[in-house]
């Protein structure tokens, strides 16, 4: 006696239910997601529990970032992992300083990566400039993407990047970031940021 | 020279300029690859490979990606502020990357530190080179899919940064010396704590040995890939544990001691092979004798007490200021140290960082800022790896032989 | 081999070629014409000095010159890496030119390109000159020189006289 669950393709009994059973746990997640749920609340609830990062680094907070998903942060908890390619990623975190060099990287990396997508700039250097307030090499970041959380000190543990992603996991639910941002097409609460001026006039191939 | 200054890609730019747009030819069999600065690995760089089918013909380092004018800038603060800034360049590795900037302020000054403040910084300079080798260890890691390794080393680095956190009051970033002295006392329990982790660091070696450098994937992979034959390693002036892997005895801390390497014992490991694997091992072997090192240190330091700072600074200082220093160990610095000035001259310190030899060369005109200060870091002197090593080997080896390395982008830009 | 006796060495090698050696703490510094400067790198290199640790440049306005500096030493000889030799060229700050030594010191190859962006040293004969670190605009400011000024915020401005 059993019957088919939908895609699965999976012969579950029906009679006899395990502790830890995943089929199972998937029938009942999804009746509880799609059955009593609104659509919207499904996306921004899955959008939180996979806030991958992309391997951007940008400056030397990277070394603390690595240090976030090390086994005692262990920010992988939270649904986060950094991945290799913007295409799969939904979050940017930048990690300390943003060079003019950098910042054509950044913007072309920003602009890869699918909707919705969010930005989390880590480190002094990333709000104001931090020890490099004065240098003539450095853009500030706010003004390359837009970014949703920052995250001061110098350079920030990680315990607060790990912080910042659980602000971040909070924002997007309460503010419905995501599933609006998939319906109406834009983002509702802020303007979109475009670079006061080209930051990849330099690159000539 | 006008042509070359747009293009960033090749080495010389053979095209024709047609209305704001250069034109190339390149052969019809060679792929152009660019890898980074986003990449599956890790690090803040662009190397342009010319590929055919997939050996690389042409690999052309672009960095300066992470270039934050760290030169320029210690021209403008005062003779302390370049301390902090300037460990930015590596924060996995604070104290080493500004321990040479300090002897020779030291130099120029004629000042020498006490005993036991040298005593503390080599403590520190040792706690941080483990820490830097396991964090090179964790991005090699990465680099080879490996993600056991990229666990391991990291948790374990924990361990040292936790040490010198106990020790200097930050993670990373500890600006742990002073011209003459360092900031802080050891704390009274610091020698069993750091005992501990010498000895749980010794057994986790032995581990790491298994997983990873005895793995026979990583050997595969890491086997016979990027040869630096001995003379080739001295011809492009290259670095640290990289030439010692091939062959060459040269350390800092065995040519021109500074601080008290030469009332230490410990030994350089040389490696004839100059392979990625050698490179590797080089690592390892520098790990266990750090740590010996580490063990040393801490038992002198037990063993003697005295000032960290120099008798002179000591006797300038307020009553409040000597009260808080002798109940905690803990310098706090008068106005007049942020404004000395240092008397004219030039010098020039090198120092063995985890990556290698950094050399400072700091130029005084009386003032209250620094005339010039040329750093050159290990990272920058390796960068020319790619452009003549890594030619000839396929594009999947290019990830073994920048791991091998181990080179840090922010360093190299400064 | 100490010092005294490595500085011997290299005034015996390259003999007319030095204007001045100064022995400072650690280091000596050679300085030749912007002419010789090829050969005697050349001197160098067969004497053992074998690659290049940095190579430097100092602006001085007031006196309207570049002192460009190459600090040299040795790898496969034990008893010359203890000794760091700078070898040091005087150019006109209008129009700085100098040989490369690419081809005496391959190390030299990326930070010659340093120098040229931040300095604006040209290097005749250098294989690939082009800016390394920073864009080309930015190359074309020559960063490092003095009149290329950048703002520093004073603390100290309030600070009672006493203390300064």
């Amino acid at each position: 006696m059993g019957s088919r669950l939908g895609g699965t393709g999976v012969e579950e009994p029906v009679d006899r239910v395990y502790v830890g059973n995943i089929n199972v746990t998937a029938r009942r997640a999804r009746e509880l997601l799609l059955g009593k749920l609104k659509l919207g609340d499904v996306i921004d609830w899955a959008t939180t529990f996979s806030l991958w990062p992309v391997h951007l680094l940008t400056s030397c907070c990277g070394a603390e970032f690595a240090a976030t998903w090390s086994p005692r942060f262990d920010a992988e908890q939270y649904g986060a992992l950094p991945w290799v390619a913007p295409r799969q990623t939904n979050l940017i975190i930048i990690e300390g300083t943003v060079t003019r060099k950098m910042a054509c990287a950044l913007r072309i990396t920003y602009e890869q990566m699918p909707h919705p997508k969010f930005v989390i700039a880590m480190g002094a250097c990333a709000l104001d400039g931090g020890l490099f307030y004065n240098s003539y090499n450095i853009v500030r970041p706010w003004e390359v993407v837009p970014v949703d959380i920052y995250i001061p000190g110098c350079p920030p543990p990680p315990e607060a990047v790990a912080r910042a992603i659980i602000e971040l996991r909070r924002k997007i639910r309460e503010k419905k970031l995501a599933s609006r941002w998939l319906v109406e097409g834009w983002r509702h609460d802020r303007e979109p940021v475009k670079p006061v001026d080209d930051v990849c006039k330099w690159w000539r191939p | 020279m006008k042509e070359s200054h747009t293009g960033t890609s090749s080495g010389v730019l053979e095209g024709r300029r047609v209305e704001g747009m250069v034109v190339r030819r390149i052969e019809r069999e060679l792929y152009e690859v660019f890898i980074g600065p986003q990449h599956p690995g890790s690090g803040h760089m662009r190397i342009i490979v010319r590929l055919d089918g997939d050996i690389i013909v042409e690999a052309d380092p672009d960095i300066g990606y992470v270039h934050r004018t760290m030169e320029k800038l210690s021209e403008v603060r005062e003779w302390l502020k370049p301390i902090p800034l300037l460990e930015r360049m590596t924060i996995i590795d604070a104290c080493n990357v500004t321990l040479p900037y300090v002897n020779a302020l030291e130099k120029l000054m004629d000042k020498k530190p006490p005993p036991r403040a040298s005593y503390l910084r080599v403590l520190l300079c040792e706690i941080n080179r483990v820490a830097s080798h396991l964090y090179g260890f964790g991005i090699f890691g990465v680099f080879l899919g490996h993600s056991t390794m990229y666990m391991w080393a990291f948790g374990d680095r924990e361990v040292f940064v936790e040490l010198a956190e106990i020790l200097t009051g930050a993670r990373l970033t500890h600006t742990y010396h002073i011209p003459g002295g360092v900031r802080r006392d050891m704390p009274q329990d610091f020698p069993q704590m750091a005992r501990r982790a010498v000895r749980y660091m010794r057994r986790r070696l032995e581990e790491y040995r298994k997983i990873f450098l005895e793995n026979p994937v990583i050997v595969k992979r890491l086997e016979g890939v990027g040869v630096i034959s001995r003379n080739l390693a001295a011809d492009l002036g290259i670095v640290g544990p990289n030439v010692r892997a091939s062959g060459i005895r040269y350390d800092v801390r065995l040519v021109e001691p500074y601080e008290v390497y030469d009332e230490l014992e410990f030994e350089v490991p040389v490696f004839e092979e100059g392979d990625a694997l050698a490179r590797t091992w080089v690592r390892v072997e520098e790990i266990k004798q750090s740590l010996n090192i580490i063990e040393q240190a801490v038992d002198w330091l037990e063993r003697h007490k005295g000032e960290v700072i120099p008798k002179e600074d000591y006797e300038r200082l307020p009553k409040l200021h000597k009260e808080v220093y002798e109940k905690t160990g803990r310098v706090k610095l008068l106005p007049a140290h942020a404004t000395m000035k240092v008397p004219a001259g030039k010098a020039v310190a090198r120092g063995e960082m985890g990556r290698g030899e950094i050399i400072y060369y700091v130029e005084s005109d009386g003032g209250t800022t620094p005339y010039r200060v040329r750093v050159v870091t290990p990272s920058a002197r390796n960068a020319i790896v790619f452009k003549y090593v890594v030619p000839g080997h396929r594009l999947m080896d290019l990830p073994a032989i920048y791991g091998s390395i181990d080179y840090f982008p922010p360093e190299a830009d400064r | 081999m100490n010092l005294e006796e490595v500085v011997e060495l290299i005034r015996g090698a390259l003999g007319d070629l030095a204007k001045e050696i100064t022995v400072r703490k650690g280091y000596v510094e050679v300085v030749v014409n912007p002419g010789d400067v090829v050969t005697a790198a050349t001197k160098l290199k067969e004497l053992g000095f074998d690659h290049v640790k940095s190579v430097t440049a100092v602006d001085y306005p007031k006196e309207s010159r570049i002192r460009v500096t190459y600090h040299v030493s040795s790898y496969l000889r034990d008893d010359l890496a203890r000794v760091i030799v700078g070898l040091s060229v005087d150019l006109s700050r209008e129009n700085p030119v100098m040989d490369s030594l690419v081809g005496v010191w391959r190390s030299s190859e990326f930070q010659e390109r340093e120098v040229y962006e931040f300095f604006g040293v040209v290097f005749k004969g250098h294989p690939d000159l082009r800016p390394l670190l920073l864009i080309p605009e930015l190359a074309e400011k020559r960063v490092l020189r003095k009149d290329f000024i950048v703002r520093e915020e004073s603390i100290y401005e309030g600070v009672p006289h006493r203390y300064q």
